[in-house]
């Protein structure tokens, strides 16, 4: 004899105030201990930026506590703590750079200012977005949007060409990577586009190998997202969005249909174009001998940015060279591309996998806001938005350590880039707002609810909660 | 800053961040929600008393019929053994279509097979037209007729007793 019984979940608002100040003690306590390492002293600007770290946690609390009571209590401490970390390695990259070498840079007074807008936009949708369930309206203006942000980078007179991709806008000297904007536009558009057209996409047709696969009919909005991450391919010569655009689509798409079919067939559709692209386009294919074989005499040249990344890790080793005693200088871009290899030089694998875990946390917290959530488009959102941070993180830390061969993405929250953490923290608010409508008690939605019903049966996320609590089976 | 101080610090932030990592993960496993499956011998958890049901009035807007004594529909054999159902002022729909109150996972009952309600007082079983009919004390019923708690009325593979008791 067992009962069914329905947990509603706590607030648990004390328990994020603690989770963010520790996490913004750790990140001001990490600037700091870079500062002592590489010159003896505390930062100058310690005091400032412990005050900055201070507001942005007090205005986070609050506003959570006003807008989203029940939210999810990781999240936002995971995010603050990931944004700390990552502008203590840039400061770490920075001071190496001023220190070793002639140049002169900044990237982490830049970085703290894109961390105050990023939290000022998240706390800005905390509030203006009541309801999730809103966004669902803008399904195809969300589209539109985002086409419009991915074309932005070809446009005559503000694109911009970077290092051989084309996916940057400049704008009265500051410069944009509208990608990162597009990300967000798509999956909102995605989700609204699925949820009412899943039932058709989940029906079967022929079965091959065990496995049902869709009809023929239903592959048209698969060769259109594919078509479009060709076109990216083509035009921005971008691996990386064009990766993450397709990629997404597939898992919202497996999310929404529950097939594995289209897995596998997103798996077989991506790689006519990533053979063309390995046999084809010169860069791509250096890209595959540097994974496969980095460290040969021949390919050290070419490879150097990879080899210098392991190297950096391997001197890093379990416990790393300390925050401030590693050289992060010495790898290209360490403060972008390559901060995964920065952070494993000076905190070590131990410090690594604390990341790493940090992130795993990140992406299970959406993914359980997303199986919490009662509506069909906020399970697809949270669960493409999850899926974004988590593609993100394998193949940016994948690319580095050899795992996969390298494509240019960004770490989410670490990596040195106003576009990318600016967005990251839109997302996140976003994230907050789901786990907030995902977590709240059902009572509270429905007011006096009608009779029970109470099936025996297995009954999926998306049933509606049963107002009698308690079913005894 | 000595040397010691500054090793201390770096070691204090490693550890640091793992006990922040440690302490969300033990969060998260006090911060479990949603349906679980819990054996009735164990003990009551605290958890329970939060139950948005537990308030009294939203209780009373549950179960209306009757006050003082608590009705339930009690699958007694068939798939759903264990499952009971306690009744309040709407008819309840047995059946195996999605819409019914006690969906049976039954081939051999009907998608809507039978009702059970309340008239004047006493609770009444239908028969809705199934195909293999609705047995009250192993008779087939033609109709309403009145289901005394205690009677058994079986459905395919499924008996289901009125039981009446103390709220």
């Amino acid at each position: 004899m067992v009962t069914v019984v329905s947990y509603t979940a706590r607030t648990r608002r004390t328990l994020q105030a603690i989770l963010l100040i520790a996490a913004a003690a750790l990140g001001v306590l990490a600037y700091a201990l870079v500062d002592l390492g590489r010159s003896g002293a505390l930062p100058e600007n310690l005091l400032q930026i412990g005050i900055i770290a201070a507001v942005i946690v007090v205005v986070l609390q609050a506003v959570v506590m006003w807008r989203a009571p029940y939210a999810d209590p990781a999240i936002l401490p995971i995010v603050v703590l990931l944004n700390g970390i990552g502008l203590a390695v840039i400061h770490s990259y920075d001071t190496a750079m001023n220190l070793f070498t002639s140049a002169q840079i900044e990237y982490a007074s830049r970085q703290l200012l894109w961390t105050i807008l990023g939290a000022i936009l998240a706390a800005a949708v905390l509030v203006l977005l009541r309801d999730h369930r809103v966004l669902r309206r803008y399904t195809w203006i969300s589209a539109a949007c985002g086409a419009l942000l991915l074309l932005l980078p070809l446009a005559p007179i503000i694109g911009q060409e970077n290092l051989g991709s084309r996916i940057w806008i400049s704008i009265a000297g500051y410069s944009f990577q509208p990608a990162e904007l597009a990300k967000i536009f798509f999956a909102l558009f995605f989700a609204g586009y699925l949820v009412s057209r899943r039932d058709t996409l989940a029906l079967a047709g022929p079965k091959v190998l065990g496995i049902h696969f869709p009809r023929w009919s239903d592959f048209g909005p698969i060769l259109v997202a594919w078509a479009l991450g060709i076109a990216i391919l083509v035009f921005e010569t971008d691996l990386g969005t064009s990766l993450l655009f397709f990629g997404l689509f597939v898992a919202m798409l497996y999310v929404a249909t529950d097939r594995l079919s289209w897995l596998v067939i997103g798996a077989v559709m991506f790689l006519p174009p990533a053979i063309v692209a390995v046999t084809q386009v010169s860069h791509v294919r250096r890209r595959l001998t540097c994974w496969l074989d980095p460290l040969s005499p021949e390919n050290y040249g070419p490879c150097e940015q990879i080899a210098k990344g392991l190297f950096g890790m391997a001197s890093g080793g379990l416990i790393g060279t300390g925050l401030g005693e590693g050289r992060p200088n010495v790898v290209p871009f360490g403060h972008s591309d390559f901060i995964f290899t920065s952070l494993a030089e000076e905190l070590g694998l131990v410090g690594a996998f604390a990341v790493l875990l940090l992130y795993l946390l990140l992406v299970q917290r959406a993914l359980r806001a997303a199986v919490g959530i009662s509506d069909g488009f906020g399970t697809l959102l949270a669960g493409g938005l999850g899926f974004v941070i988590a593609l993100q993180v394998f193949v940016v830390v994948g690319g580095v350590t050899r795992v996969i061969p390298l494509t240019g993405l960004t770490l989410p929250f670490l990596a040195s880039g106003g576009s990318s953490l600016v967005c990251n923290w839109i997302i996140a608010a976003l994230l907050v707002r789901m786990s907030d409508a995902a977590r709240r008690p059902a009572a509270r939605r429905l007011g006096a609810a009608p009779a029970a019903p109470a099936s025996g049966s297995a009954s999926g996320p998306s049933d509606a909660p049963s107002p009698a609590r308690e079913v005894t089976a | 800053m000595s040397e010691l101080t500054i090793l201390v610090l770096r070691f204090g932030f490693v550890i640091g961040l793992w006990l922040f990592v440690v302490a969300v993960l033990l969060i998260l496993r006090s911060d479990l929600f949603g349906t679980t499956v819990v054996s009735r011998g164990s003990k009551p958890d605290p958890r329970r008393e939060q139950r948005p049901s537990a308030d009294p009035s939203q209780a009373a807007n549950l179960r209306t019929e009757p006050a003082a004594v608590l009705t339930q529909l009690v699958v007694t054999a068939g798939p759903l053994r264990g499952t009971n159902l306690t009744l309040g002022a709407t008819p309840v729909l047995i059946g195996r279509a999605p819409e019914c109150t006690l969906v049976l996972d039954d081939d051999y009952a009907s998608n809507r097979h039978a009702r059970v309600f309340a008239a004047d007082g006493t609770w009444m079983v239908e028969d809705l037209g199934s195909t293999n009919g609705t047995l009250l004390s192993n008779r087939r019923i033609e109709g309403a007729v009145p289901f005394k708690p205690g009677a058994q009325v079986r459905i395919g593979r499924t008996e289901i007793e009125l039981r009446r008791g103390p709220r």
